[in-house]
């Protein structure tokens, strides 16, 4: 039981730490398709940052500086320049594969995987060590990540003027919010919350392997749906997830339900919950819509 | 106003109207050349050479020529259904499954057909099975809008995890050859190789398709300029609320838009399963949905200039692999990256600076075209209603 737990936690803590950053992104009005291009970014500057240093810990700051970095890319074209959010959100998740593809080659010689870098927790972690994961500060840093996303949506300044920038824009702009300066910063909060996620697969496995997020970071914004932008309610879908994913690996032997049905639970959930048979999804009233 | 003023005029507007859609892709390929440059001097080699390299391994020899015709093949279809959506207002990211569908469903039927079926009515029938597997997947997103206002976005990328994983889980329990992801090969309705009529192709994969994607940009833009829908489609792209008000059924004409768009991604599948390799394979579309993202964006959702574009981003993609030895392939999956946002983010930048030259030109008249200070309707993609 106890290591189902803990299991759950592991597959959990990407989940919660890129919707994290889907919800601070989302609440400010730009579309958080590019959690998954931030995610790889993330990952790959972690094991750059690792490997040249020898420190995780310089790691995890390369790693979130490189997702910061392509946050602001991101802002610039969407806010800055009125982009489409869709359209250089879709392109963000492409640079991120291309650009990471690249520099594998670059930096390591090698179209599939880096060397072994220093990271958080050892092998016994890959065999579910309850200690290990236990261990591993991004684990408690996630977990603190999405807490101070709902404290700082709900009891602060900031927050008021993230969620007036994504539901009335231009009320905001009236009583004098710089809409266009809140939501850069959301965004960049975003690419390091995000980025964190991407960090810690990276770190937790010890190197970098091609396209290693896998659509985390569309789980990732499932979860933000299905738990409709709420903190708290995003944490308990994150963790569903998990849990699910969790039993289909623990039952995988027992050949019960084929992998592919498991894998699509986050995806059928997220159109049921957007098509409203119970309790409908409702997005922020000005997502994805550009201000001056 | 007299005969020469009002020709005058039209020239003036025509040429506004080229100005504003061939300035954002060139500032959008100078840019890339930049980047190109950049990450070739970083892997040491030298741009000219990559790049002369890059050109005659796609448009210098008969292998790269074909296999250009081949991808761009594939591109035309997932670009055009984008560019239909768009124009009605929506945006389908879910063209890599419903391609992927059209390909399943081409496969499934073809080897269902009787031995002995006469080899056009197969793949006449198998061509139809690719259109309606698409446009099944398409219809979801369409439906899902129209009666639940789900935004097409999530829903389409949703699907795509939803369709690819249900098609693996078919293939791989009870269709794949042992040993491999794939079908096996279908009987009848294979379409003739290029390769095989001329020398101009020789050694590639392109095939007949190719014929089948031109028709089928002609009969997009006559839809789409030259009917009671197409026309309607268009009103409701750029004015929801005032096609509604004008009697246009919105809903219905998304859910049609989405079906059509996941059709036309469907048909795509045809260019591998019948006119490539016979069979269906996981993850034959590698990409090609998503580009037509960057297909549709960079052709401004005209068919014409869908196809101009895929021979672009088919040339790219080719080269990619032309230059593999000098410089890693994923170059050009940056630079297309990089001239998607480019292009993105010059579009409304341009549109706004014509229209303030406009302004200075002739004060007065120059409000012709309100400076668009957000993506509404009139933007580039009509599409303010990306929500979720």
């Amino acid at each position: 039981m106890i290591g189902f737990l803990v299991q759950t936690l592991r597959i959990a803590v990407p989940y919660l730490f890129a919707a994290a950053g889907g919800i601070v992104s989302e609440r400010a009005g730009i579309i958080a398709l590019t959690l998954e291009g931030f995610m790889l970014t993330g990952a790959f500057c972690a094991v750059l940052g690792s490997f040249y240093s020898g420190s995780p810990w310089v790691g995890i700051i390369a790693g979130v500086g490189g997702g910061l970095l392509a946050a602001l890319l991101h802002a610039l074209a969407t806010i800055r320049y009125r982009a489409d959010q869709v359209v250089v959100g879709i392109a963000m998740n492409l640079l991120a594969v291309g650009v990471t593809r690249f520099f594998l080659r670059l930096a390591f010689d090698s179209s599939s995987n880096s060397p072994r870098v220093p990271g958080f927790g050892g092998a016994e972690v890959a065999s579910g060590g309850v200690l290990a994961t236990l261990a591993n500060p991004l684990v408690w840093l996630g977990i603190l990540t999405m807490a101070a996303v709902g404290w700082l949506l709900y009891r602060t300044p900031f927050g008021l003027r993230v969620r007036a920038a994504g539901e009335k824009p231009e009320a905001a702009l009236s009583v004098g919010v710089p809409v266009r300066r809140v939501r850069w910063a959301a965004v960049a909060l975003s690419g390091i919350c995000a980025s964190l996620a991407g960090v810690y697969l990276a770190l937790d496995q010890h190197q970098f392997t091609d396209g290693m997020t896998a659509g985390r970071g569309f789980i990732a914004l499932a979860a933000v749906i299905f738990g409709k932008w709420d903190p708290t309610r995003v944490t308990i879908a994150c963790l569903l997830f998990a849990a699910a994913e969790t039993m289909q690996i623990r039952l995988q032997a027992l050949q019960l339900v084929p992998s592919q049905f498991v894998e699509m639970i986050p995806y059928v959930l997220t159109i049921v919950a957007l098509a409203g048979v119970v309790g409908r999804a409702v997005p922020p009233a000005a997502l994805g819509k550009a201000t001056d | 106003m007299s005969v020469d003023a009002a020709t005058a005029e039209r020239r003036q507007r025509w040429r506004e109207r080229i100005e504003e859609s061939i300035l954002p892709p060139l500032v959008a390929l100078a840019i890339a050349a930049v980047v190109g440059d950049v990450l070739i001097i970083t892997f040491g080699q030298a741009p000219g050479e990559v790049y002369r390299q890059l050109l005659e391994g796609t448009w210098g020899n008969a292998y790269g020529f074909g296999q250009v015709i081949y991808k761009a093949t594939t591109l035309t279809f997932t670009g055009l259904a984008v560019a239909l959506g768009i124009r009605a207002g929506l945006f389908n990211i879910g063209a890599e499954s419903q391609l992927a569908a059209g390909g399943f469903a081409a496969a499934v039927i073809g080897l269902a057909l009787p031995a002995g079926t006469p080899g056009l009515l197969a793949a006449i029938i198998c061509i139809v099975a690719a259109g309606a597997g698409g446009g099944v997947v398409g219809s979801v997103p369409g439906v899902l809008r129209a009666r639940f206002g789900a935004s097409e976005v999530i829903v389409t990328i949703m699907l795509n995890f939803i369709v690819l994983a249900l098609l693996n889980y078919v293939v791989a329990a009870h269709l794949a050859v042992a040993e491999t992801l794939h079908t096996s090969e279908i009987p009848a309705g294979r379409l003739a190789r290029l390769a095989d009529m001329s020398p101009m192709f020789a050694g590639s994969a392109a095939n007949m398709t190719v014929l089948l994607a031109l028709l089928t940009a002609g009969i997009v833009w006559w839809y789409l300029f030259r009917t009671r829908g197409g026309y309607e489609l268009r009103a409701v792209g750029l004015q929801p609320d005032a096609a509604e008000y004008g009697g246009v059924r919105v809903g219905s004409v998304w859910a049609k838009t989405m079906m059509l768009s996941g059709a036309l991604a469907g048909l795509g599948g045809v260019n591998y399963v019948l006119g490539y390799k016979h069979y269906y394979e996981e993850g034959f579309g590698a990409g090609s949905g998503f580009l037509g993202i960057a297909v549709a964006l960079v052709g401004r959702n005209h068919p014409v200039g869908v196809v101009i574009a895929a021979l672009l981003f088919a040339t790219l993609s080719q080269g990619g692999l032309a230059v593999n030895a000098l410089v890693p392939k994923q170059m050009v999956d940056v630079l297309t990256a990089i001239v998607i946002i480019a292009v993105a983010t010059a579009v409304p930048e341009v549109r706004r600076a014509l229209a303030a030259s406009r302004r200075r030109r002739e004060p007065g008249t120059g409000n012709r075209e309100p400076v668009i200070v957000s993506p509404g309707p009139s933007s580039q993609f009509p599409v303010p209603t990306s929500q979720q």
